[in-house]
């Protein structure tokens, strides 16, 4: 059977939730194999090997931390060169993106990207996007080279499926453009113990109706009873009032969850385009106008300062 | 030396229009008015800076596009630029970004730069790829995603923030920027801004003046196929209650019973 790369995203060898989607993914089309760069390898081939990966080709190097995205690109190169695979697959964060848009240039292949889900075709895999603020949905397949795919978070659910994951080094020669970035000064974010926002199976998110940087911890509680991740829109982020690295839309964060709730949140159309695949839609907006009625599951017209602490306290007292 | 910066801009449909697709399902630009993506005017906003900081620096605004796309240069003119690059020929009617990007590639290198700046993504397709296309088909650094960018000694420096760290990035020019919409509001243009972009050149380049052959490019010489276009179901609003007291817990029987509690 045709192997099909996937490239790894961890934070040193705890592998993160999408590479394990892509990898159930790729074995619709194939063997997954796959790469896995920077340090963490031996943790991470066991979880790799239990979702399916038959190969786990690794390469460690200062340079992957050092240097922006280029050094990737030759490692994945490398591996491409070495497995001749059907597809190549990326989870769509930022860089996910734009190592495989480098990648495709180089081998001369297709790209598409944020694909929402994937199955085998007749001429190679078969990706479909949500396009147009989500207000589409296309199918679309690379028709030239090997299909370099990117894929979103919260695309497949992951499932186990043991298979030998044995783990290669991957020989990488770095080219003369791998050091023309340098990363001088790296700042990690805090972790907040809560979910990652684009991975999250439930997302509250505070808008400008939320009036404050003070008032956020009226949406966190929401979220912590529910064990969801937080949300803002970009009313709410350029007011100064929540962290960008948490802003849901078409310039932040793109969220897929089982549900999402809007509250003090209009529904512009480029906060909607980072929402709407969502599986649920509840929205808490004192307007009754407010464009994200449209869309909602369940909406509630009302005062998100009444609503939001009552069915935080109701969500307490029914979990016990 | 003059410093020269060259602003990659796209002309996109009007994402509070209608959108849709056209018969050999490209993205139907007749139906819908274009205008200059938003957040390519970032990425003007950020030239018109650098080049304020430079002792001599030239900004010239390129686009890939239809005849339309003349708009988006003239608002990049009139917020600042000195003079424009339009891309245009018939068969470049469905490029994809590979090509998209091959032939701003070619048009950058035609032009002549040593600095190109961009938006982080176009407003339309959205991919957030070609920045980085460009770098490598370009062979020159890409210092992209910057919320805060600098340009200072033959050096480009800037902040990425990332999903698990905020990076300090540095790359010798020339070099391939992106810009982020953190990276500071963009100005509007004043009305002698608007006057004089009226008499500011826009020259214009079709694929034989850039080498590349039809096939290259379009619909065609397209790296990948879109099969199928299907409208959404409109989702269909459900329940809205009023609160009037109860609304957090009507709203938490509805989530119990839709088992998330
Ligand atoms: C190029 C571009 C990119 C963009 N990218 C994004 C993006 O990624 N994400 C994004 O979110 N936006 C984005 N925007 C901005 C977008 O257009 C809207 O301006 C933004 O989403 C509005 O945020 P909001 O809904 O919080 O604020 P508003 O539109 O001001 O809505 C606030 C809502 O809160 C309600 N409200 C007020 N007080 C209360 C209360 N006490 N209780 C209940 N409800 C209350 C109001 O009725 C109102 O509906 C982008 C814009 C552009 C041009
Ligand atoms: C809904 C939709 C879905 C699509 N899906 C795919 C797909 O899956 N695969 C595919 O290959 N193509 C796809 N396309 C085609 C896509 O529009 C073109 O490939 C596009 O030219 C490049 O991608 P982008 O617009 O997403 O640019 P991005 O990579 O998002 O653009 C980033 C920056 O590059 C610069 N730039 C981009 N295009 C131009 C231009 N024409 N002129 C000047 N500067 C420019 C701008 O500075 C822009 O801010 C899709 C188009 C649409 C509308």
């Amino acid at each position: 059977m045709a192997e099909v790369l996937v490239y790894v995203d961890h934070v040193d060898g705890a592998v993160r939730k999408p590479t394990l989607e892509l990898l159930t993914l790729a074995r619709r089309i194939g063997e997954p194999v796959a790469v896995h760069l920077g340090a963490g390898a031996d943790t991470a081939a066991a979880t790799l090997a239990e979702y399916g990966a038959v190969k786990v080709l690794t390469a460690d190097a200062p340079e992957f931390a050092d240097y922006l995205v280029v050094p990737k690109v030759d490692a994945l190169e490398a591996a491409y060169n070495a497995v001749s695979p059907a597809a190549v697959l990326v989870p769509s964060s930022a860089e996910g993106k734009e190592i495989a848009a480098r990648l495709a240039v180089r081998i001369g292949s297709g790209i598409i990207t944020d694909a929402v889900d994937l199955e085998a075709g007749d001429e190679g895999p078969v990706a479909t996007q949500s396009v147009f603020a989500a207000s589409f949905s296309t199918k679309s397949r690379v028709t030239k080279g090997t299909p370099v795919i990117t894929v979103k978070p919260n695309s497949a659910a992951p499932e186990a499926a043991p298979a030998a994951g044995a783990v290669e080094q991957l020989a990488v020669s770095f080219g003369s453009a791998s050091t023309g970035t340098k990363v001088v000064a790296r700042t990690p974010r805090e972790s907040t113990g809560r979910p990652e926002l684009t991975e999250a199976a439930i997302v509250v998110s505070g808008g400008r109706g939320v009036n404050g940087a003070e008032n956020f911890p009226v949406i966190e509680a929401l979220a912590d009873s529910l064990g969801a991740a937080v949300g803002a829109s970009r009313a709410a982020v350029d007011a100064g009032w929540y962290p960008h690295t948490n802003q849901v839309g078409q310039t932040g964060k793109s969220v897929s969850p089982q549900l999402y709730i809007a509250a003090g949140i209009s529904g512009a159309i480029q906060h909607r385009a980072g929402m709407q695949t969502s599986k649920t839609i509840v929205a808490i907006n004192k307007d009754a106008e407010a464009p994200i009625f449209e869309l909602v599951d369940y909406g509630v017209v009302g005062d998100l300062f009444e609503v939001v602490p009552q069915l935080t306290e109701e969500i307490k007292v029914r979990k016990g | 030396m003059s410093l020269r910066i060259v602003v990659c801009v796209k002309y996109v449909p009007d994402a509070t229009g209608d959108r849709h697709f056209a018969e050999d399902l490209t993205v139907d630009r007749d139906d819908v008015d274009g205008l200059l993506s938003e957040l390519d005017e970032y990425a003007v906003e950020q030239a018109l800076q650098i080049a304020e900081d430079a002792d001599d620096a030239e900004i010239t605004v390129l686009t890939v596009g239809p005849e339309d796309a003349k708009d988006a240069l003239r608002k990049a003119l009139s917020m600042g630029a000195d003079k424009a690059v339009h891309v245009e020929d018939d068969d470049l009617h469905g490029t994809d970004a590979l090509g998209t990007s091959l032939v701003l590639a070619k048009a950058l290198e035609h032009v002549g730069y040593d600095l190109v700046v961009s938006g982080m993504a176009s407003t339309d397709g959205g991919m957030g790829v070609v920045p980085a296309m460009l770098a490598e088909r370009l062979g020159v650094p890409q210092v992209t995603l910057l919320s805060e960018v600098k340009v200072e000694d033959g050096k480009v420096t800037g902040r990425r923030d990332g999903d698990a760290a905020s990076e300090q990035l540095e790359a010798a020019l020339p070099a391939v920027v992106s810009v982020t919409d953190q990276s500071g509001e963009a100005r509007y243009p004043s009305f002698k801004g608007i006057m004089a972009a009226k008499k500011k050149p826009v020259q214009s380049l079709d694929l034989s003046d850039l080498g590349i052959e039809a096939d290259e490019v379009g619909l065609e010489g397209s790296w990948t196929k879109v099969d199928e276009a299907a409208e959404r179901p409109a989702r269909t609003a459900g329940t809205v209650v009023k609160d009037e007291g109860e609304g957090g817990k009507q709203l938490a029987e509805f989530l119990a019973g839709q088992k998330f509690i």
